[in-house]
């Protein structure tokens, strides 16, 4: 189940990271997986000695291919045709599904079409909701990634952009299998190596069954029309060779100008994504060949709100992402609630940028998307571990200021905006601020007990119910400075 | 040189030991402080929030206050980093104030640079009998990149025991607004961050800036733990013998 872009029904973020906390299991399945990644990644980049150069090629490259994207878009159309492959646009979700299920459709003989595809795991035929848009049309889609597999027999959403299942642990996939795989072979243990042969039997028989395939794209060569994938598990390669007729959905953002440049992007993203030297399987195809691969290939080019965010030009850095999910092995926000309580297939940090911008921000209310930006502490950790150095914190509090802009037009304004605005009101004037701290020296006294304020009610509550608040101390240090500096007029 | 103390409005308010402390280390070390008094807040809250018009004024404020400085020293690496990161940004649209901040915002410093960098010092002949760990915070981190230098202030300091917070690069929860804008989030990331500074049986937590200091002794009081929060300037400013009446430490 992964029903688009913003999952409906989740609610602002702040609630459903609260729901999320109480899952202790979720907090140690994630806690142990990040982890591990986590110090994979940093021992392969320390490796590289050009690990930074390396990362400053991407982020230049990926800059240089947003500023002209519409030449190389139409270069790669160009050489994909060439290439005996069929190119078509997509505006949004709802037609880039439409064009796969006409594709699908028309595969069949007479008899009335294709009923079944296969799936490489693919980010955006998730973000628009793709297997629910085929299944209503009758056609069932199988993810074949293992991950992507638990995923869908557990009737679940994915919770991570690179590891689906994380905050799934092993003796939960077991369960998974034995109660949701028709085929699930008799006394599954829960070791790895068995869940995996389980996953294997069931899948190889729908490589070998499978008409169409249906895939997505790391990147799209402009030049020379190659479009790649880059996974793990050999899955990828057996959609992509098998079936006779392939289907690959792309956001218009994955292309890159030339072949070289994959040079730069193949060293980052294996390194930053698993923390592998090398990626496994990277498979490369261009256009379609006589006798070997599919007959016949399309590649469907998806905007769904991407053009709107290239338009700003801080937020335009999110296009630049190349779905490692290191930030989200970073983010100590991230690390606790997982990723179910953002609310989109893009969760973690990249998620709380892009989500809200594809979607529109300012578009929706306080619920869903716009409360993502707001869903970290701008510690930096996720700008560190970008192999594009997206300024993800940059972003955040651009993307901050545009959410408070749209609400400033409301005849009742927040309660935040007038916190806010009488904050400024106090502080534009050293003598406003003078006697706001006695104000606050006395309150403080009257409230605290033993030099600290414990839990109180009401809007205080947020912060004191698990923290103490020091009481503002009789003098505060201007009043100091005044009493112990009459001589200085200061300015 | 002119030098000028960046209090912040936090410290003013809620912290003036650690303003104290920091006039009285710097004289100790020779210089003079002055203290302008039309200074108020960095606006960081407010650009942080997503507020920037309600941050405007609060630069064009610190830019006159401040102008004609040599150095602008400050306890708090996260308004360092807003002034120097972001008042530029906050200023692009108005040549005049653009003028004054380019002027103003590259002198300002967090204290740790500003001893280790300007005066070039590491030994302060500060004296701290306590055991001490040190948390270094996101923004004087990975805003401003401070690196070792609060450590090798700290290793010089007398008398003191120093060890190491496990996991110490990790984020506190505080993140200014997010505190009380996710309150679920931060506690949970708090008790993390509390569970690693327990284990390591220091009296003393420091760090460069007291809002991640309030944020973290805030759950260390609650809980009873015993355990106190210290900004780095006043273990600095602490030496033999009794502590001057007025400046110092505590």
């Amino acid at each position: 189940m992964s029903d688009g872009l913003v999952w409906l029904g989740t609610p602002a973020f702040p609630q459903a990271a609260r729901k999320a906390l109480t899952d202790t299991q979720l907090r140690r399945n994630l806690r142990k997986a990040t982890g591990t990644i986590r110090d994979k990644r940093l021992r392969v980049s320390a490796e590289l000695d050009d690990w930074e150069q390396l990362r400053d090629s991407a982020a230049a490259l990926k800059l240089r291919t947003l500023r002209h994207l519409d030449r190389y878009l139409e270069q790669l159309e160009a050489s994909v045709t060439a290439a005996g492959g069929t190119v078509h646009w997509a505006a949004d979700a709802a037609e880039a599904n439409r064009i796969v299920v006409e594709l699908v459709k028309a595969t069949g003989g007479p008899d009335g079409g294709t009923r079944e595809v296969v799936k490489v795991k693919s980010m955006a035929t998730q973000e628009i909701g793709l297997n629910e848009a085929l299944a209503a049309e009758g056609i069932a889609a199988y993810e074949t990634d293992l991950a992507e597999l638990i995923v869908q027999l557990a009737d679940d959403r994915p919770s991570h952009i690179l590891v689906p299942a994380i905050h799934r642990n092993r003796a939960e996939i077991r369960e998974i299998f034995r109660t949701r795989m028709a085929d699930v072979p008799a006394e599954l243990t829960d070791e790895p190596r068995a869940l995996a042969e389980a996953a294997r039997l069931h899948l190889r028989e729908k490589f070998l069954r499978a008409k169409v395939a249906i895939s997505g794209a790391n990147f799209a060569v402009a030049e020379t029309g190659t479009v790649l994938v880059v996974e793990s598990e050999g899955n990828g390669r057996m959609c992509l060779t098998l079936p006779e007729t392939l289907i690959t959905v792309m956001g218009v953002e994955k292309v890159v100008p030339s072949f070289a440049d994959l040079e730069v992007f193949l060293q980052l993203l294996p390194r930053s994504a698993t923390g592998e030297r090398m990626n496994p399987y990277t498979s490369a195809w261009t256009g379609v060949h006589e006798g070997d691969g599919p007959s016949t290939f399309h590649l469907v080019l998806l905007d769904n709100g991407r053009t709107a965010t290239l338009a700003d030009q801080v937020g335009r850095q999110a296009l630049g992402c190349i779905r490692c999910s290191a930030c989200l092995n970073v983010c100590p926000v991230y690390e606790r609630v997982g990723g179910h309580a953002y609310g989109s297939v893009y969760p973690g940090p990249i998620g709380a940028i892009l989500t809200p911008q594809l979607a529109g921000v300012g578009r929706g209310s306080e619920d869903g998307a716009d409360s993502l930006p707001f869903a970290s502490t701008l510690c930096g950790a996720c700008y560190d571990a970008c192999p594009v150095k997206i300024n993800i914190p940059e972003v955040l509090v651009h993307l901050r200021a545009k959410v408070v802009d749209a609400k400033r037009g409301r005849t009742v304004p927040t309660m935040e905006s007038l916190v806010m605005r009488a904050a400024t009101q106090v502080l534009a004037a050293p003598g406003r601020l003078s006697m706001a701290q006695k104000a606050g020296a006395l309150g403080g006294r009257l409230v605290g007990r033993g030099g600290r304020i414990g839990p109180l009610p009401g809007p205080f509550h947020a912060w004191s119910d698990t923290r103490d608040l020091p009481v503002p101390p009789a003098e505060s240090f201007r009043a100091w400075w005044q009493r112990t500096h009459p001589e200085e007029t200061g300015r | 040189m002119r030098v000028a103390l960046f209090i912040t409005c936090f410290n003013d308010t809620l912290f003036p030991e650690t303003g104290r402390a920091v006039v009285s280390l710097l004289e100790r070390l020779g210089h003079q402080v002055d203290f302008p008094l039309g200074q108020t807040c960095c606006g960081q809250p407010q650009f942080n929030t997503g507020y920037r018009p309600e941050a405007l004024p609060l630069v064009r404020r610190f830019a006159g206050a401040f102008a004609g400085y040599d150095a602008v020293v400050t306890p708090s690496g996260s308004c360092a980093g807003m002034v120097r990161e972001n008042h530029p940004l906050l200023a692009a649209d108005d040549p005049g104030l653009r003028r004054a901040v380019e002027e103003v915002a590259p002198k300002v410093y967090e204290l740790s640079e500003f001893l280790v960098d300007v005066l070039g010092v590491t030994d302060v002949g500060a004296y701290y009998p306590h055991r001490v760990t040190y948390h270094p915070t996101c923004h004087s981190l990975r805003m401003l990149r401070v690196g070792d230098r609060p450590l090798r202030l700290l290793r010089a300091v007398k008398g003191i025991e120093l060890v190491e917070l496990p996991g110490a690069e990790e984020c506190c929860g505080f993140g200014g607004t997010f505190a009380v804008k996710n309150p679920d989030v931060s506690a949970a990331m708090l008790a993390d961050k509390m569970r690693q500074v327990l284990d390591t049986r220091a009296e003393v937590l420091t760090a460069g800036d007291n809002s991640c200091l309030m944020h973290i002794g805030g759950g260390l009081g609650r809980l009873r733990t015993g355990m106190r929060t210290v900004h780095l300037a006043e273990i600095l400013a602490a030496t033999e013998g009794p502590a001057s009446t007025e400046g110092g430490a505590r």
